[in-house]
């Protein structure tokens, strides 16, 4: 009686087995790194390699190892001091072609690594860095659509000789409200929209004015098109702007229909993070209204083709509505110093029909001045009606203006910035373009490096101590059975951490808290077994009988036990966000791999222990 | 047939009136600072900014405080966490400032009194997104519990399902209470915890609701009551057990977990203890109340199984 058929312990040992090959990584860590990838049309080769340590060499900083992969160059070093330090000589050896990013690079031996073990992936709280939830603003992308169809509208109908009044925004309603002349003039308007803007549904509208208007309103498979492509098209600048930051490992994920996730591990300057990400900024080229006061526009006259701004010193300044050109047409940018007065620069360079309208507005206006507007926006908390709600502010600022000295091109420079830091991010930004509409940090959470570092050693230390307590516990109490099962529960930690490595789950702090919990929990399976042989005992049922009956007993119990608690975790993982999840996931695992160790692990090991002998008493 | 020996012989269902009196009083002191009082609860629901400093040396808290406050925040709430060097700043949603430089701006405002800090966390929750986090959170604890519902009511009967999710309820509550009076903050991960004890409480119940089927079966002679009594004795030292030793690592938690998960390791060791406490006095007495027979637990007979025999 009690004897296991030889394929259970090679089906257990082979677990066993398993779960060490996959814990084993963690043991080793991971390393401090530098990642070198190629940006634009670069490439990373033993020259790069070469560089590096060149530069390192020189500047006395001394690293653990260089690997050149097919793609990357991953530069190791002992401790985060050394890496930062040469994160900034690498990025100066290089220049601009490369992205130079901190990493955590695993340090699992070659061997290992041949069968896919990693160590656990970390999450934010644990290795430090910044995780935002971003918010596109709809509304902004609608509105920028039908700027343009209104763009599109006006110079059609000039084409056709169709007399309208005004071309605007419906104020009364959605869409666009186009005013006509007459009637007559009206419908050959209608018929030029329906037939050349099939993206619209135009009616006439229903108002008290004998006026004669109509409405154009995006079709809602055009508008659902339209977010939909904004929000791709803002994932993908969030991307380009995220390899610019120098980030390894980043995620950058949709959420919803109007929401991304961007997570940046080991990002340490979260304000130029967050400025760069959720910078809207732009730049307008726009003529400088000469001909009028900008006093009087001041005081409230402001002409019908001119809009008022103010220069940086607060000045006002009376640019011409008609854009030149905006930041879109800039295919590259580049930070300097300015060769006349030392100042920052960004040199600018236009894609060709850019290059083109450049010319072209230029050749005419020699003389003239051409003002760069620098636009951004901003999100505030503001007071309505007794309630909080965030209200976009639009910031528009002049940053120059400036004569246009002769027929400009593909390549200017604009001046007037405040810092060379300044001159760098805005540069970063042209790089990486424009967001297609405007994005807001809605959700926050950044974990300092040294927070980081003090979880990991609190979480870890809280499960060494309550694993302690629990096998001191368990070995007093149940004596031999006791150290049966806390084999198991070792066992079951081993499992765990293989697992969660294996699937290369996000370890958080909640997640290790789970861990704990489960540790608490695991041994319970053993608990209801031992206390079950234990009364099968009492009721003088012989040894070898009663271990038997209190596997088989106790086993239903366990599974409707572990079952419900699963359902719970479960409930937990669908709704919980990032860390939370975390908590759900080990939790879940834990149950899982307990059922595995405390039942079939103990019964292989009392097995051995007590089995197929007579026995007159047990140690329980 | 005579009652087997059991380990412990308490009249736990003999107490059940008292017990009831106990949990009611409990239960409605909960409610009612629910009622009154509500939850503090933090910023993962109500939205704001919440960022912890570290200093290189202890700092007094009324120098942050007022260099905050002369500068554009004239709402922090500012204290220590956990040591005093270690300083806790919360901002609440308010009005005119930016959202997205409310953390650099305060650590430029801190760094600015001439100490060295470092920025250890920065949370910032939308107003919109609090609310959201709030919903979901009252939607997953009612998935939770119907889930478990119907698992319950599957695998044993109606009855006790009722009476495991009337007992889990009052987990629920009672540690909920617990929260709103001893004004503890209520965030995410207590939230977590919550759904944790939901767990672990269920987890006691069903052991001794398996006990009850299988004791139904065997001592047919006995009242309900007399079979839920033995149900309970005989899984009390399992009970106990299991309960230590979750409480064990706990308690590790709680004091090496540091600062940052105490209310998670708080939630969970108040709701270990009363899950506990309601699986041995609520979810049996409330099953009993219900008015559950052996009957309820028989297994079908086959219709004309027992003609089966006949030659």
């Amino acid at each position: 009686m009690n004897r296991y058929s030889l394929w259970k312990y090679i089906l257990i040992l082979f677990l066993i087995g398993m779960g060490a090959l996959f814990a084993l990584p963690n043991i080793y860590g991971k390393d401090p790194a530098l990642q070198v990838s190629p940006s634009r049309s670069a490439e990373v080769s033993e020259l790069t390699e070469f560089q590096v340590s060149n530069a390192l060499e020189e500047a006395g900083i001394a690293f653990k190892s260089m690997d050149l992969g097919l793609e990357t160059l991953v530069i190791r070093f002992n401790d985060e001091e050394t890496q930062l330090k040469a994160q900034s000589v690498v990025t100066e050896s290089l220049g601009n072609n490369y992205v130079v990013a901190i990493n955590l690079a695993p340090a699992t031996p070659d061997w290992l690594a041949k069968f896919g073990a990693e160590p656990m992936f970390l999450g934010l709280d644990l290795r430090g860095g910044v995780h935002f939830l971003m918010e596109v603003d709809m509304e902004a992308a609608i509105a920028k659509a039908d700027e343009a169809y209104m763009s599109d509208m006006r110079s059609q109908m000039r084409e056709n000789k169709i007399r309208y009044k005004t071309i605007t925004k419906n104020k009364s309603g959605s869409g666009i409200l186009i005013r006509f002349k007459d009637e007559n003039e009206r419908d050959s308007g209608d018929e030029l929209i329906s037939k050349n803007f099939p993206d619209l549904d135009v009616s006439v509208p229903e108002s008290n004015t004998d006026e004669a208007q109509l409405v154009a309103v995006m079709k809602e498979q055009v508008v659902l098109d339209t977010q939909k492509l904004a929000l791709q098209q803002n994932i993908t600048t969030l991307r380009k702007r995220v390899n610019e930051l120098g980030v390894a490992e980043p995620v950058i994920q949709q959420q919803g229909l109007d929401r991304v996730v961007v997570q940046l591990p080991g990002v340490q300057d979260t304000a130029k993070a967050k400025n760069i990400l959720g910078a809207t900024a732009t730049l307008e080229f726009r003529l400088v209204d000469e001909d009028h006061d900008p006093q009087d526009a001041v005081d409230g006259r402001v002409p019908a083709g001119s809009k008022l701004y103010r220069e940086r010193s607060g000045f006002p300044i009376l640019l011409e509505k008609q854009v030149m050109l905006t930041g879109e047409s800039i295919i590259n940018a580049a930070s300097g110093i300015d060769g006349l007065n030392g100042g920052p620069n960004v040199s600018i360079t236009l894609d060709g029909r850019g290059a083109k309208r450049m010319s072209h507005a230029t050749r005419d206006n020699v003389g003239k001045r051409l003002a760069v507007v620098f636009i951004e926006n901003k999100i505030e908390t503001v007071e309505k009606g007794g309630e909080l709600v965030q209200e976009k502010i639009i910031v528009e600022e002049v940053i120059n203006s400036a004569v246009i000295q002769e027929q400009l091109g593909k390549r200017f420079q604009i001046t007037g910035l405040d810092s060379t830091k300044e001159s760098r991010n805005l540069a970063l930004l042209l790089r990486a373009g424009a967001l297609a509409a405007p994005i807001y940090i809605i959700e926050e959470r950044t974990v300092g490096p040294s927070l980081g570092q003090d979880n990991i050693k609190k979480g870890f230390d809280s499960v060494k101590i309550g694993f302690v307590l629990v096998l001191l516990f368990m070995a007093i109490y149940y004596k031999v059975f006791g150290l049966v099962a806390n084999v198991a529960l070792a066992l079951n930690l081993v499992l765990v951490v293989a697992m969660l490595s294996l699937l290369q789950a996000t370890l958080t702090l909640p997640g290790i808290a789970g861990i704990v919990l489960t540790i608490g929990m695991a041994v319970d399976a053993n608990v209801l077994i031992f206390e079950r042989i234990r009364e099968e005992l009492r009721n003088g049922n012989s040894p070898q009988a009663s271990i038997h009956a209190g596997y088989e007993k106790a086993f239903s119990t366990i599974a409707d036990a572990n079952i419900t608690t699963l359902i719970a975790a479960l409930v937990l993982f669908s709704f919980g966000t990032g860390p939370i999840k975390g908590f759900a996931v080990t939790l879940s695992l834990g149950i899982i791999s307990s059922m595995f160790t405390a039942i079939m692990v103990t019964r292989g090991l009392v097995n051995l222990i007590y089995g197929g002998r007579r026995i007159d008493k047990l140690k329980i | 047939m005579e009652i087997q020996e059991t380990r412990f012989n308490f009249d736990i269902m003999g107490k059940r009136k008292l017990a009831a009196i106990f949990s009611g009083i409990l239960l409605v002191a909960a409610i009612a600072s629910l009622a009154i009082q509500g939850l503090k609860l933090g910023i993962d629901f109500t939205g704001g900014t919440l960022v912890e400093v570290g200093y290189s040396e202890d700092v007094d808290l009324p120098q942050v405080r007022d260099a905050l406050i002369n500068s554009e925040f004239k709402n922090a709430i500012v204290q220590y966490f956990g040591s005093a060097n270690d300083v806790l700043i919360r901002i609440p949603p308010s009005e005119g400032l930016d959202n997205a430089d409310i953390s650099s701006n305060i650590l430029s405002v801190l760094s600015g009194t001439g100490q060295n800090i470092e920025m250890r966390r920065v949370e910032f929750v939308g107003p919109q997104v609090g609310e959201e986090l709030k919903n979901d959170g009252g939607l997953a604890m009612i998935y939770a519990l119907m889930g478990i519902l119907i698992y319950v009511a599957m695998r044993f009967q109606m009855r006790f399902s009722v009476g495991a999710i009337a007992a889990l309820v009052h987990d629920v509550l009672i540690t909920l209470g617990i929260f709103s009076v001893t004004r503890f903050e209520f965030d995410l991960t207590v939230l977590a915890a919550l759904l944790a004890v939901i767990g672990y409480s269920l987890n006691d119940t069903i052991v001794v609701f398996d006990r009850v089927r299988e004791n139904f079966r065997k001592f047919r002679d006995l009242t309900p009551v007399e079979v839920f009594n033995v149900s309970l004795n005989q899984t009390l030292s399992r009970t106990i057990m299991t309960s230590l030793t979750t409480l064990f690592v706990l308690i590790a938690l709680f004091v090496f977990g540091g600062e940052i998960i105490h209310s998670f390791a708080t939630a969970l060791i108040i709701g270990v203890l009363i899950g506990t406490y309601s699986s041995l006095f609520v979810a049996s007495p409330v099953t009993i109340a219900l008015g559950i027979t052996k009957e309820d637990l028989m297994p079908v007979q086959k219709e004309g199984a027992e003609f089966d025999n006949m030659p």
